[in-house]
């Protein structure tokens, strides 16, 4: 690790203002990928902002039929919040799933999704519900936020405040992991939304998570796993790597679907 | 026994967990010595390189930094490989020279180039950044085919990449065997690759002290007198006396902290040249590239039957991977170490393997829980399951059928081994029982009926373990013998404490060996402590590997407390005025047989250092006895592992539903930590057979180099297994004991895979390679579908 700056606000303006006086400052919030890659010395920013004592970044509240988890709630926070559970139970059980008990209890949703990676858990479930990212500056919809491999719609500075789900009739997620990492080999979120069934899939994207409209007209039709049983993805779209090649993982992006859409609830 | 119950047979909760688990445990890296400096080793980023020249002014002017030192300036010996093995045509292995610090060229990613000692990590980091190494980056070997058959050479000065090409058999008599067979069933196989990674990463901390010239070396090794000969007489000349090598608590081994590392000899030659004491920690990702690995063969085999499915003879060609340089055990683990056990469990009565050992652009390989016996289990029980497929037998009646018989005790085997005891049939029946095998078909068609395809597999082995009688492994190419010593040390209050060269890093020496003393001696747990891993209080040890610390650590510590009572006897019968012959020894207490006198242990031991009242004219004062122990033989556990898996046709992801193991492991002392052992041996055995597997690319770059692509069996990835035991006594030691540290990881790999191969049978798969991840298994049953189609 290269010597860095620490900051530690303790407010949104704080923060916002050590980022912007920084030379190539980073935020933190649970540190779950950023602090690897300062060990490994892949990454050496002049200054860390540390949100952890950000207050008004941390909760869950439910306010009619949308949730809103603080950018600096934990994986553990909604996998056991009772809200979650009852208002988008797939949401909460994605959060329970995301690394090991270690990362649930520092990793943050806003990190997860500020950070974009490909075989992270909750971009899917963000571009399924059609969630809305509050940054200390604007709202973004989901299926404007992510747009590649570890990028975002985020501007330099710009920080998560909170993310909000809007409640599906019924969801799941279902999550195929790597053995090794447990990142997702290949994760699918399957939402039956006022505006539609959406589906999302991440570990398997080139471009890191993405939705299959193919899939979506099927269940739009008819809401059962044998709509997209019929649907697969190209794999020449598709992330290879030792664990599993662009062919496997298309399969199990139709496999995953369908184990989704008949456990959506 | 004492009261509670602390002698053998009793399951003594682990003494030494109360420090581990409190996290008062003293390990490598917690030993902090004065003035203390740290060093961090640069090391290759290419698997095969020439170095035209190291410029290291930079880093040796960077902040903090004491001294930067390349091969250049480390004028040693080369780290020594402890075995030679000759090759058919008698002519010795090949044995590279291998220097701490790289010189001229570098042969493997992670090969140590230069170090950097500064005063505190992160400096000697910093600068190791610094340090500018001008590469030649040269053609990388990495498959074992293609360094016996291409042009480029791993070591320029040996001329070939063949180690070695070493035969145990004969040829031509089991080429005459095959041509009269029934049928004869073929078989490849390739062990796959592994990373050790022992919870605590290797650690060296050296130091020199001018005033006495004595150096010492605290060291994360499961055999520290063992590195105090290797690195003192091979690599830096430093006598015995005045060279002490201590290994505090160590994190695990698993074989990988036998072997003398580079590090430690760096760091010890180091200290009186920066003139203070030296810190080396590996990262976790220097693990992966520094220790050495294990596994990596490549095979073909055959089985000669009769028309019963008789075995006859059996034929193995085995290329095994050395890696860059020979690793301490490294030339015996393909050889003495598995070819000398492809008899397994079965009469077969003509046996030939040929090995050709290789080097690569890849880490070292050597011995790694049970180094050389799981490659010839895997194999010789992957190559059964498909004689009984071929035959039309079961997988039980064909065993059965080629069992060595109860009553064949001692049985020698073609190939140079002498069984002293087992019972492989009873094993079988008991694993089969336990297993509810009975009930396997009614759980298969549940399975079906859930879309799920169910199977069964079986293994029944043998390993060889207790290493080893030091004449036999002498002739067969050992430069070491592999007796143990122990002291035991009566304290004049009677309590003992016991010095044993035996190494515990996690196999619980500490509470089994002190129920022999309890047991032995009559003590309670209290006043027993057991000492070991530092080369200036225990005289002498071999060490901790091959399963070998109760059958031969503890018959040393057996050994010397047989003089401890013959002595105290003695004693006792002066002190009673009763004859010698009179005196009886139980539960602590020394009695004049017929009489109420007696004289309790402590009493004795008081006597024995107060000597007012003592045969002076017979005995020397004091009790304190040493004893060194030869095994007269190998020991031989062995037993049967059935595992039952359930695979998902639509992902491939096999779980396994349960495992059942039942070992003979020979007397067992502590019937919790046996367990215990059995248990990890499993975990490593199905992280084997189903997740882990190195792998590096075309250019020698390791892919598996960390924790999100080298998959680490966890918790969850297990099932509940069952662990029984069925006992038969070793048969030439005291204790009757076989050992249990392998066995898990030994039996179990092709109960896996045969369970794989039978759930997927009906879809047309015939064969499944390890490690049988979901996407390896997708892909079988996909290529198999238009074969089964077809039939």
């Amino acid at each position: 690790m290269y010597d860095f700056a620490y900051h530690k606000p303790s407010s949104v303006s704080d923060a916002v203002a050590a980022r912007s006086g920084a030379e190539d400052g980073t935020y933190v919030a649970g540190g779950m990928t950023l602090v690897p890659t300062l060990k490994q010395r892949l990454a050496q920013p002049s200054d860390l902002i540390d949100l952890g004592s950000v207050s008004e970044l941390k909760g869950i509240t439910v306010s009619g039929d949308t949730v809103t988890i603080g950018a600096m709630t934990t994986h553990a926070t909604v996998a056991n919040s009772a809200d979650v559970q009852s208002v988008i139970p797939a949401l909460a059980a994605l959060a329970g799933m995301i690394g090991d008990p270690q990362v649930r209890n520092r990793g943050t949703i806003g990190g997860s999704v500020a950070n974009n990676d490909p075989a992270a858990d909750y971009p899917a479930a963000c571009l399924a519900l059609g969630a809305i990212i509050k940054t200390d500056k604007r709202e973004i919809a989901a299926d404007d936020f992510f747009t590649g491999m570890f990028e975002t719609a985020l501007e330099d500075g710009e920080m998560i405040v909170s993310v909000s789900f809007p409640k599906p009739q019924k969801a799941s997620y279902q999550k195929f992991i790597n053995p090794a990492s447990r990142y997702a080999l290949v994760g699918v979120f399957a939402a039956q939304t006022g505006g539609g069934a959406r589906v999302a899939v991440t570990g398997a994207g080139q471009d890191g998570v993405f939705r299959v409209p193919e899939m979506e007209s099927a269940l739009g039709a008819n809401w059962s796993p044998e709509a997209v049983a019929g649907v697969s993805v190209d794999a020449g779209t598709l992330n290879a790597d030792i664990h599993a090649s662009a062919e496997y993982r298309a399969h199990l992006i139709t496999v995953m679907a369908k184990r989704a859409v008949a456990a959506a609830s | 026994m004492p009261e509670g119950g602390t002698g053998i047979g009793a399951a003594v909760k682990r003494v030494e967990d109360k420090r581990f688990l409190t996290g008062r445990g003293n390990y490598t890296d917690d030993i902090n010595r004065p003035n203390q400096t740290y060093a961090y080793i640069l090391r290759s980023p290419h698997a095969h390189a020439s170095i035209n020249g190291v410029d290291t002014a930079a880093a040796t002017a960077a902040p903090g930094v004491l001294a930067v030192f390349t091969g250049a300036d480390m004028e040693t010996g080369g780290l020594p490989c402890g075995w030679q093995v000759h090759s058919k045509d008698g002519s010795p292995m090949h044995e590279p020279v291998h220097p701490p610090l790289a010189k001229g060229k570098v042969r493997h990613v992670g090969d140590p180039v230069a170090v950097v000692i500064a005063e505190t990590y992160a400096q000697a980091k910093d600068a190791a950044e610094r340090i500018v190494v001008d590469y030649a980056t040269l053609p990388a070997v990495v498959g074992m085919n293609d360094a016996l058959s291409g042009t480029t050479l791993v070591h320029d000065e040996i001329g070939t990449n063949l180690c070695y090409d070493w035969e145990i058999g004969d040829e031509a008599q089991i080429d005459e065997a095959f041509a009269k067979a029934h049928h004869v069933t073929e078989i490849d196989i390739v062990n796959n690759r592994l990373i050790p990674n022992a919870m605590e990463p290797r650690a060296a901390v050296g130091e020199y002290d001018r005033a006495t010239d004595e150096y010492t070396l605290f060291t994360t090794s499961q055999n520290p007198h063992v590195i105090r000969l290797l690195m003192g007489a091979f690599v830096l000349s430093i006598p015995e006396h005045k060279l002490r090598v201590v290994a505090p608590d160590v994190g695990g081994g698993f074989g990988s902290k036998i072997y003398h590392y580079a590090e430690e000899a760096i760091v010890t030659w180091a200290a009186p040249r920066v003139g203070r004491p030296i810190k080396w920690t590996a990262e976790r990702s220097e693990s992966f590239i520094s220790d050495a690995h294990g596994r990596d063969h490549i095979s073909k085999a055959k089985m000669a039957m009769d028309s019963e499915g008789k075995f006859l003879a059996l034929k193995v060609e085995t290329k095994a991977n050395m890696g860059a340089y020979l690793s301490t055990f490294a030339p015996c683990v393909p050889t003495y170490l598995y070819a000398t056990l492809l008899a397994g469990v079965y009469s077969t009565p003509l046996i030939y393997c040929n090995v050709k050992a290789v080097f690569t652009n890849t880490v070292p390989v050597d011995a790694y829980r049970g180094a050389g016996r799981p490659e010839a289990t895997y194999l010789l029980e992957r190559l059964v399951a498909k004689c009984a497929r071929e035959m039309g037998m079961s997988q039980t009646d064909i065993r059965r059928a080629n069992f060595i018989p109860s009553d064949a005790f001692p049985y020698q085997t073609p190939v140079a081994l002498q069984y002293d005891s087992g019972n492989y049939t009873a094993t079988l029946d008991k694993a089969e029982a336990a297993h509810d095998v009975a009930g396997f078909a009614a759980r298969k068609a549940e399975s079906e009926a859930k879309g799920m395809r169910r199977g069964i597999g079986y293994s029944t082995y043998l390993e060889a373990c207790g290493i080893a009688p030091s004449a036999v492994v002498g002739s067969l190419g050992a430069r070491a013998g592999l007796y143990e010593s122990a002291e035991v040390r009566v304290h004049p209050t009677g309590s003992v404490t016991i010095f044993t060269g035996s190494h515990s890093h996690g196999q619980g020496h500490e509470t089994t060996f002190a129920q022999l003393v309890s047991e032995r001696l009559g003590l309670p747990m209290d006043n027993i402590e057991i000492s070991h891993g530092d080369t200036n209080k225990v005289q002498f040890g071999m060490g901790t590997y091959g399963s070998r610390s109760l059958a031969v650590g503890g018959e040393a510590i057996m050994k010397a407390m047989d003089k401890v009572v013959n002595k105290a006897k003695k004693i006792a019968a002066h002190i009673m005025e009763a004859s010698e012959s009179d005196i009886e020894f139980k539960d602590g207490t020394f009695t004049v047989a017929g009489t109420d006198r007696s004289m309790a242990f402590g009493e004795v031991a008081l006597a024995a250092y107060v000597p007012h009242n003592f045969p002076h004219d017979e005995l020397e004062p004091g009790l304190d006895e040493k004893a060194f122990y030869d095994p007269l033989n190998f020991t031989f556990p062995g037993g049967c592992h059935i595992c039952e898996v359930e695979v998902d046709p639509d992902t491939g992801k096999v779980r396994i539903d349960r495992m059942t193991a039942v070992d003979d492991v020979g007397r067992v002392i502590n019937p919790m930590i046996v367990e215990g052992q059995i248990h990890g041996g499993l975990a490593q055995g199905i992280g084997q057979a189903l997740q882990e597997g190195c792998v590096y690319d075309e250019d020698g770059q390791l892919v598996t180099g960390s924790y999100m692509d080298y998959s680490m069996p966890r918790a969850e990835d297990l099932p509940s297994f069952s662990a029984g035991t069925e006992i038969t006594l070793c048969a030439h030691n005291s204790l009757g004991v076989k050992g249990c540290g392998e066995v898990g990881a030994i039996g179990s790999p092709p109960a896996v895979i045969n369970a794989v191969v039978d759930a997927l049978w009906d879809l047309g798969v015939r064969d499944m390679p390890m490690p049988a991840t979901s996407q390896t298994v997708w892909r079988a049953i996909r290529a198999a579908a238009p074969a089964a189609a077809a039939e």
